[in-house]
């Protein structure tokens, strides 16, 4: 209790959401303020939970498909992919070449439209309200290409269990060549309103840092991890797909703030260009599915398959009893395990650096409450 | 019957015409920047509502009269509804004492472009606006809730900060003028054929800077930064009264681009009074110098919003303490030097 | 659960990693199973925290990425079994750690070895309604506090419980 204002001041407990024009969602923080200063924070979710876990023993492999597409709804080809290679692992199903090398190009194209989604939220809440309405724009683009490619824009249900539905139409190769042949051009203009102007360094050098050791240990992945200098992307260190055969670097930070995350992801985006780049040059004709049976019935035995999705490590634990339905499927979502991570970056800071910090972990709450 | 004209009837009408002014000013300015900010941003901005879209503020302000006035129920009633017409009446009454351009006869009466030209003009702008702050500290404090608490401790700190900028970036310029009257200081601009901004570079950049902060313009707009604090100072207000806020904040924008114009740039003088060929110019009225003078100001204004990203409050504060006020300071000794010296 | 791949051989790295544990926990192991390119090892409960902290410390296993916790639910033999998937950022690879337990059995809690465990281990108690031993802050996640039962068990309906 308060003793004299001149002995002690008392914190102010503070809420943010979950209604909140910049928590990216329907996340709520409880904060505990001294003055403008975090002294401790506690994330609160479930806002948003939708029981997909336990849906997933009522539905079949197939049907669960454009369930998965509601998980990361910003980037939904990568759940996709995470959950058709986990059944095709489970199944022992091998997916011809043409139909991999699409896989890739729309999974890095789904990894470009993420990350433009990320940058311009996050320009926007630091007040750089311009770069959202091109990034946006950007995005228009892709989810033509998308549109083009299986029908739909936002939640594709892009990829069938053994392979691709359809074949590429006519012009995708053309469209999708055009697009990375501009969109470099792009980067460069965000950077150039953004990475050299000293009001952003100011809101984003030396803010939200986490260690490479505090990370690791609180399971942060992809980009975020990235930043803090550990050099591990699961497209190299495990390759899935066809990314053994592609050339491309991986980009790391070095202190773990939000500039190196910001650094790290406008990286990334130029590098899916030179992959898409090369998946087109080198994609062969063929098939585009395996000989798979038409009801999908597992032998019994578990799985956990994990690919790099723009946000982190993506990962299906499927537990298969032998029939058309899975026992058991657990999803390990990236933006719910690097959320565990923000109690820690915003400790010490003030309040107008928490907006700049849940930015920089570029969180999805479809994935974290599922 | 001449007393009644002196007194009371030119009053009234320049009143009138000066209120009008800034009313439509304030309107045509929020369409110019919702606009503007959309080509900027690759979109059009309102275009449907009149010949484009030109009628939108009209429509904003029907809507925001028409809306009910929502009162919390925690808040201390007097001052919530006083907070707004204070802000709303400092950054109207200012512009009594803003000249517009030279005298000019009507009916053998010799009137001048401005309401009121105390010799302490100025001084009384300045102190004036200030009371401006009062408008946004009590606005967030009557809310009794604590985003508006957050957001007008946040503004009143920044507002203070830079007052102090402000005046000192204004001192430099009295050394040339030997008076507060803000006609006079166009006068010697005139007499002295070069425009302020010229030979003070350094006190215009503050002093612009230190405007833009004042009107909690980007990149200084913490107190109202939508993302951080949903709505800052004014989060409980609707209707109305929010509406004298927001009209209270492009009120200043003009305010500060006409201070800039009249102190700086030489208010209603024409550009490069010495060449000769260009005298054809003269011909054109110096209100309208004024004016054009004013919109590149403004201009500039609104191309900061679309483009910058928003300071941080304790970062705000530190460029004024730690950059602007010692520079103002430094200015101020080294004019004042090279005055005694040239005399 | 179905053991017919113990019959398959292990890689070497991953019967290195066996011998290993084996060496200096030798009744730790209850079951290895290598399927689909995955090693699984189930431990006796009371070994789950030594296990863990010798797979994290140990220069050449160097586990030290714990990627998720689950847990499985088995209503006709009355157990559950919980889940640890492991990975090794230095040496790329990946192990299952599982745990059995009968019903209303509780778990020590992994937080003090890899801290991720923190929000996972609320999870799998919210969902399955295992308790932790040692866990910091051991309530609902993503249900809301006052909520009764918990749906992924599988006596939990799919439209849950009427009140």
């Amino acid at each position: 209790m308060t003793k004299t204002y001149l002995e002690h001041t008392k914190e102010i407990i503070m809420n943010m959401g979950p209604q909140h024009p910049s928590t990216h969602g329907v996340l709520r923080i409880k904060l505990w303020l001294d003055g403008e200063t975090v002294v401790k924070s506690e994330p609160i979710i479930g806002y948003l939970h939708r029981g997909i876990e336990k849906l997933a023993e009522y539905r079949t492999y197939t049907q669960f498909m454009p369930i998965t597409d509601r998980l990361d709804y910003v980037s939904a080809a990568s759940n996709n992919l995470a959950w058709v290679q986990a059944v095709e692992k489970l199944m022992g199903i091998e997916v011809p070449r043409r139909a991999d090398f699409i896989r890739v190009i729309i999974t890095e194209l789904m990894r470009i439209a993420n990350h433009l989604v990320w940058l311009g939220t996050q320009a926007n809440d630091i007040g750089a309200v311009t770069v959202l309405l091109y990034c946006f724009r950007e995005r228009e683009e892709i989810l033509d290409i998308f549109e083009m490619f299986c029908g739909a824009r936002l939640t594709l249900n892009a990829f069938r269990i053994g392979g691709l539905a359809n074949d590429i139409p006519p012009g995708f190769k053309e469209k999708v060549k055009n697009f990375i042949e501009r969109f470099p051009k792009y980067i460069d203009d965000y950077e150039r309103l953004l990475s050299e102007n000293r009001i952003w360094l100011q809101r984003t050098k030396n803010v939200g840092i986490i260690t490479a050791e505090e990370a690791i240990d609180l399971g942060l992945s992809g980009p975020s991890l990235r930043a803090s200098g550990v050099k591990w992307d699961i497209r190299k260190s495990n390759p899935y797909a066809v990314y053994d055969e592609l050339e491309f670097d991986i980009p790391t930070g070095e202190v773990g703030d939000v500039y190196d995350r910001y650094k790290v992801r406008i990286e990334e985006m130029r590098q899916s260009v030179r992959i898409i780049k090369q998946a087109l040059e080198m994609m062969p004709e063929g098939e585009i599915r395996a000989k798979v049976p038409r009801i999908i019935k597992p032998p019994p035995g578990e799985v956990y398959h994990s690919i790099e999705a723009p946000k982190g490590e993506l990962g299906f634990y499927i537990v298969s009893d032998g029939s058309t339905m899975p026992y058991r499927v657990k999803i390990r979502a990236p933006s719910f395990v690097n959320l565990q991570a923000l109690s820690k970056m915003i400790e010490g800071h003030l309040v107008a650096d928490i907006v700049a910090i849940i930015g920089s972990i570029d969180i999805v709450l479809g994935e974290v409450d599922r | 019957m001449n007393i009644f004209i002196d007194y009371i009837l030119i009053p009234i009408i320049k009143i009138f015409i000066v209120i009008t002014f800034v009313f439509v000013a304030v309107l045509i300015l929020i369409w110019i920047e919702r606009r503007f900010q959309g080509f900027v941003q690759s979109r059009l901005g309102p275009n449907r509502v009149g010949p484009q879209g030109i009628l939108q503020s009209v429509a904003d302000a029907l809507k925001l009269l028409t809306k009910e006035d929502v009162v919390p129920h925690q808040v201390d009633k007097f001052i919530f509804n006083l907070s707004p017409v204070i802000a709303f009446v400092t950054a109207l009454v200012v512009f009594a004492f803003i000249p517009f351009g030279t005298e000019f006869a009507i009916f053998g009466k010799k009137i001048s472009l401005y309401l009121a030209d105390l010799n302490v003009g100025l001084l009384f702008i300045i102190g004036f606006n200030s009371i401006g702050v009062f408008g946004i500290i009590l606005g967030g404090w009557a809310a009794k809730s604590k985003y508006p608490l957050l957001g007008s401790l946040r503004s009143a700190s920044q507002m203070i900060s830079y007052e102090v900028a402000l005046i000192m970036s204004l001192v430099s310029v009295l050394f040339f003028t030997h008076s507060l009257s803000l006609v006079e200081i166009v006068k010697a601009q005139q007499e002295m054929k070069v425009w302020f901004g010229f030979i003070q570079p350094v006190a215009l950049f503050i002093f612009f800077v230190a405007g833009v902060a004042e009107s909690n313009r980007l990149p200084f707009d913490l107190p109202e930064a939508e993302s951080e604090l949903v709505g800052g100072f004014h989060t409980e207000y609707s209707g109305m009264k929010f509406a004298f806020y927001f009209v209270a904040e492009f009120a200043h924008v003009l305010f500060f681009s006409a201070l800039v114009t009249i102190l700086f740039f030489g208010g209603w003088l024409r550009p490069f009074p010495n060449v000769n060929w260009l005298s054809f110019l003269d011909y054109i009225p110096p209100v309208f110098w004024f004016l054009g003078k004013l919109a590149f100001f403004v201009f500039l204004f609104m191309w900061m919003r679309a483009t910058w990203p928003r300071y941080r409050y304790d970062q705000l504060e530190m460029i004024s303490w730690k950059w602007l006020i010692p520079l103002a300071l430094a200015n101020i000794f080294i004019t004042g030097f090279i005055v005694i010296l040239v005399k | 659960m179905n053991n017919q791949n113990e019959k398959k051989e292990l890689p070497e790295n991953y019967e290195k990693i066996v011998n290993k544990i084996n060496s200096i926990f030798s009744t730790a192991i209850i079951e290895k199973k290598f399927d689909r390119g995955e090693l699984t090892l189930t431990v006796k409960p009371e070994f789950l925290i030594p296990v863990a902290e010798f797979l994290k410390e140990e220069s050449e296993l160097k586990f030290n990425f714990l990627s998720d916790i689950c847990a499985v639910h088995f209503p006709k033999e009355k157990k559950f079994e919980v889940v640890y998937n492991l990975y090794s950022i230095p040496y790329h690879h990946r192990l299952r750690l599982k745990v059995r337990i009968n019903e209303g059995e509780s778990v020590t809690s992994l937080t003090r070895v890899w801290s991720t465990a923190n929000w996972l281990e609320r999870e799998v108690y919210d969902m399955s309604g295992i308790t932790f031993d040692g866990h910091p802050d051991l309530k609902r996640i993503l249900l809301s506090d006052d909520w009764e039962g918990h749906p992924l068990r599988k006596d939990y309906p799919l439209s849950g419980e009427e009140k």
